[in-house]
Formats: C-alpha cells, sequence, structure tokens
C-alpha cells in the first residue's frame, strides 16, 4: 500500500500542510504555549517531522524517539486533551488539504499507535 | 556511498537525502544559515577536499568555486568531505563619500575592489581593525559596482562613530554577500508587504526598487516605523513613488506624536494588522529590532502569510547589547 505521503504528494504537500497545521496550534491557546518558538523556523521543521511521520513518509522515528521528545511537554502537564487536540487539528489540515476521510482516519490511526510513547505512558495503563 | 563529512573534531555519516548543513547542525556544529534553499549563501563552507556535490556551487562566482567554497544547505556528498572551520574571505573596499541623509544617518559610499554578486536586500559584514558589524545594502548592482550603506550613528557606536568621520579614500574589509531578505522573481502579481524599523529601511527601499526593476506588478506596501516623526528618513523620494508609476503605497508609523493623514500613531505591529487584516498569499519582508521583527513575523504567519513568505531579517544596533545568539549588527 502506498503511504498518504507519497498520495498527498510527498515533501511539497506537507510543507503546504506544515503551515496550516502550525497557524492552527499557534490559534489554539491549549496548545500555543508550547509551541511558541522564537525560532519558528526551527519550529515548523519539527512540525514538518510530525506531519512526515504520521502521513506515513520517510521519518525514522521510534517509540523511544517519541518518549524522548515529548518527556520535558510531559513534566511540563501535556496529556489527553493536548493530544486530541493535536489529532484534531491534524485532522483539520488533510481535510482543508481536500483528503478524504477513510484517509484521515488512516493517518488518526498511526498517531493513537504512538499515544502512550508521546505521553510517555506504561503502554499497559 | 553514504556521505561522510569531516569538520575540525566532528566526523559523521550523513543520513539518506541529509544534506551537509542538517548533518552538521545535528552534530551540534554552530553554521548559520537562513534560505536553506541555495540563494542566501549564509551557509556557505569550504571543502579542503572531497566533493560536495554539483549543486552545492551552482551560483557562485568562479574563484569561490575554485577555492572548493560550496553551499552547504545544497550539498549532497557521495564521498567523504573535509570542510574548513572558520570564516570566509573578506575582499578590500575604499570609501567614496559619507553623506548625512537623516537625522544620526549616514549613507556610506563604498568602492569594493571587485564586483559584489549581491541582492538588493542582503547584507555584508564590514571589517574594520578588529571590528565587524554588518550593515544592509541599501544600493543595487544594477546601479553599478559602488555599495551604498546607511547606517545610524550611535552615541557609543565605535564603527558608527568611525565610519560618519572617516575621509574619502579609507579602506575596509568586506565580507558577504549574506541574509535571505531579498525579492525573488516568479510572481509578479503577488502583493508585497515590506515592514521595517531605523535604518532596516535601507535593505526595504532596495527591495522596493528590485522588484519594480524586476516587473513586479502586484501592490507594494512600505510601513516605516520609528520612535517619533523624527525618525523618519528618505521621506520625499518614497512619497514621490506613491505618485510614481505603479500601485505602491507608504505609510509612516511613529510610537508617539500627533497621528496625521500621512503619519500613523501606535504600535507597529498592531498598525500593521490594522491596515492589511489578511496577508493571505501575500509575501512579506521585516527588517529591524528583533522583538519587533519576531512579534511581526509571528502575526504576518497567524494572518495568513506562508512561513515561507516570509523573509525577516533581524538585527542589533550597537547600542543594545548583543544577546547570545543575534548578529551585532549596525544597519
Ligand atoms: C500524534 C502524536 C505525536 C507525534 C507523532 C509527534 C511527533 C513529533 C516529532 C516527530 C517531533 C520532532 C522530534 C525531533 O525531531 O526533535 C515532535 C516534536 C514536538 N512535539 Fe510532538 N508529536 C505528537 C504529539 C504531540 C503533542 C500532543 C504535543 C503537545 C504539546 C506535542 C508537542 C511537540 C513539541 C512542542 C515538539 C518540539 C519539541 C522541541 O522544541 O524540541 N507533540 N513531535
Amino acid at each position: 500500500m502506498t503511504s498518504l505521503y507519497d498520495e498527498l504528494g510527498g515533501a511539497v504537500a506537507i510543507d503546504a500542510a506544515v503551515d496550516i497545521f502550525y497557524r492552527k496550534v499557534m490559534a489554539d491557546e491549549l496548545l500555543a504555549p508550547f509551541f511558541d518558538d522564537v525560532d519558528m523556523e526551527r519550529q515548523a521543521a519539527k512540525q514538518k517531522a510530525f506531519l512526515t511521520m504520521v502521513t506515513g513518509g520517510p521519518a525514522h522515528y521510534t517509540g523511544r524517539d517519541m518518549r524522548r521528545a515529548h518527556a520535558h511537554l510531559v513534566a511540563e502537564g501535556i496529556g489527553d486533551a493536548h493530544f486530541d487536540a493535536v489529532v484534531g487539528h491534524l485532522a483539520g489540515t488533510l481535510k482543508e488539504l481536500g483528503v478524504t476521510d477513510d484517509k484521515i482516519a488512516r493517518v488518526g490511526a498511526l498517531a493513537e499507535s504512538v499515544r502512550n510513547d508521546v505521553l510517555n505512558r506504561d503502554p499497559a495503563v | 556511498m553514504t556521505g561522510r563529512i569531516r569538520r575540525g573534531n566532528l566526523d559523521l555519516v550523513l543520513e539518506p537525502g541529509e544534506t551537509a548543513l542538517e548533518g552538521l547542525l545535528r552534530g551540534g556544529a554552530a553554521v548559520p544559515s537562513s534560505c536553506r534553499a541555495g540563494a542566501c549563501q549564509a551557509c556557505m563552507l569550504r571543502a579542503v577536499s572531497g566533493d560536495p556535490g554539483p549543486l552545492a556551487q551552482q551560483g557562485l562566482a568562479p574563484a569561490l568555486r575554485e577555492q572548493g567554497w560550496f553551499l552547504s544547505c545544497m550539498s549532497r556528498p557521495t564521498g567523504e568531505l573535509v570542510i574548513e572551520e572558520g570564516p570566509p574571505p573578506a575582499i578590500g573596499a575604499s570609501i567614496a563619500a559619507v553623506t548625512e541623509i537623516g537625522p544620526a544617518i549616514v549613507r556610506v559610499r563604498l568602492e569594493p575592489d571587485e564586483d559584489l554578486s549581491y541582492r538588493p536586500g542582503q547584507y555584508v559584514q564590514l571589517i574594520q581593525g578588529d571590528q565587524v558589524r554588518a550593515y544592509s545594502l541599501a544600493s543595487s548592482p544594477a546601479e553599478g559596482r559602488a555599495l551604498e550603506l546607511h547606517v545610524r550613528v550611535h552615541r557609543q557606536g565605535r564603527m558608527s562613530r568611525w565610519l560618519a568621520a572617516a575621509e574619502p579614500g579609507t579602506r575596509v574589509g568586506l565580507r558577504g554577500p549574506a541574509g535571505a531578505c531579498f525579492y525573488t522573481e516568479g510572481r509578479p502579481e503577488q502583493p508585497l508587504l515590506l515592514v521595517g524599523t531605523g535604518t532596516g529601511l535601507a535593505p526595504l527601499r532596495g527591495i522596493v526598487h528590485d522588484a519594480r526593476r524586476r516587473g513586479h506588478t502586484g501592490p507594494i506596501a512600505l510601513i516605516h516605523g520609528a520612535r517619533d516623526a523624527a525618525g523618519f528618513y528618505l521621506v520625499d523620494e518614497l512619497k514621490g513613488m506613491v505618485d510614481g508609476p505603479g500601485n505602491f503605497r507608504y505609510v509612516r508609523c511613529a510610537m508617539s506624536g500627533e497621528p496625521s493623514e500621512e503619519l500613523e500613531i501606535g504600535d507597529l505591529t498592531q498598525v500593521t494588522l490594522r491596515l492589511f487584516p489578511s496577508l493571505k498569499g501575500w509575501r512579506v519582508f521585516l527588517c529591524g529590532s528583533p522583538d519587533r521583527v519576531n512579534a511581526l513575523k509571528k502575526q504576518c504567519f497567524l494572518r495568513g502569510a506562508g512561513l515561507k513568505d516570509i523573509s525577516a531579517d533581524a538585527f542589533l544596533t550597537a547600542e543594545m547589547p548583543p544577546p547570545v545568539r543575534a548578529r551585532a549588527r549596525g544597519a
């Protein structure tokens, strides 16, 4: 099965998605404090990695990487509400780009599979 | 074969698709970069041995290519690449004239010993003794070899006071150009918004002229911010451009004073957003102090401008103590 990443059009489409997604996150009071970086390019690069990963593109992160990348955020209090909000903006972004609902569901499932890693929880919980 | 880069103590194998710049940054090297698309040359480095790859030297002067200079953001070496540590070379220049053009602002004309290939809006490093300062270029290569800088003369500014008093013929060193804040062709109808504070006007004015010279047809709006009404310069020239051909709008914004038809009063970011509430599809250029530029960048992005469509050049004036990550900057 080809990845949604390729179906969307690879890196170029992800660049367009980064803008839309980043803007949504910055406009969300729950999430904005975590993403408010003076170096917007650096932050956008991280979000590009995020979007590449959840659309099944060439990003090589392990569950361990996800735990490490978000550990300091968990310490600052992110939880399920933040996770759901991120996934919601992800779905909204893809919808704006004209992605069909079944494909959005596929991305949602991929994101869901790393919830415990991102929130640094024991998978059994 | 996968690429491998070495620079000083750093020795690392590149990941598939990774550029030399990305590898260096991953390895913790402090390499400046800006556009990451082979345009701004901020990430230029010199290869001591090895091949940086064909795209990495595109657009560089033959002399630089011969010496091994390459753009690390465009370099995908397939073998071992050994990279020199240290800054790029400087060229010599003579000061041709120094003229006062505004309150505590002088225009410095320089005659470089060789042609400098640059885009209006980029900046150069000016070297005098052990002092180095970056100044935006207010000139255009289309007007000839001479370079023009706008320099704010600070009471405590060693370089700016020295420049203001320099006799014609005085020698200085130049390094550059650098910076990704310049007009790019391809979308002549795209509306342009340029916002700058103080001598940030110099690069913005250069960009406006460059855009027009390259056949830009879309509307162009320039907002110049200053503390008070006395801080504006080149007012007559810019007003004259409004009456000229094309769709050009010029706004002055002061933090305090009496508002008039000609003058907006208030916070520069607020005024900009009030005048331009939606920036979807716009190209935005921002030049000035870091706090202003960062605030504007974020707000322009939230109002719809794409991140890649925002070019920002933040600089410090000599009066402020330089924070760790920002460049010391004269104009
Ligand atoms: C679907 C779940 C998520 C995935 C797959 C994901 C993935 C990623 C990836 C790949 C990175 C880049 C790591 C790096 O290369 O440094 C990252 C960084 C980041 N993530 Fe997530 N993420 C998820 C959920 C969240 C949530 C819920 C938040 C809540 C605030 C969040 C906030 C951040 C922040 C702030 C960074 C940047 C950290 C930094 O500045 O170094 N992420 N994420």
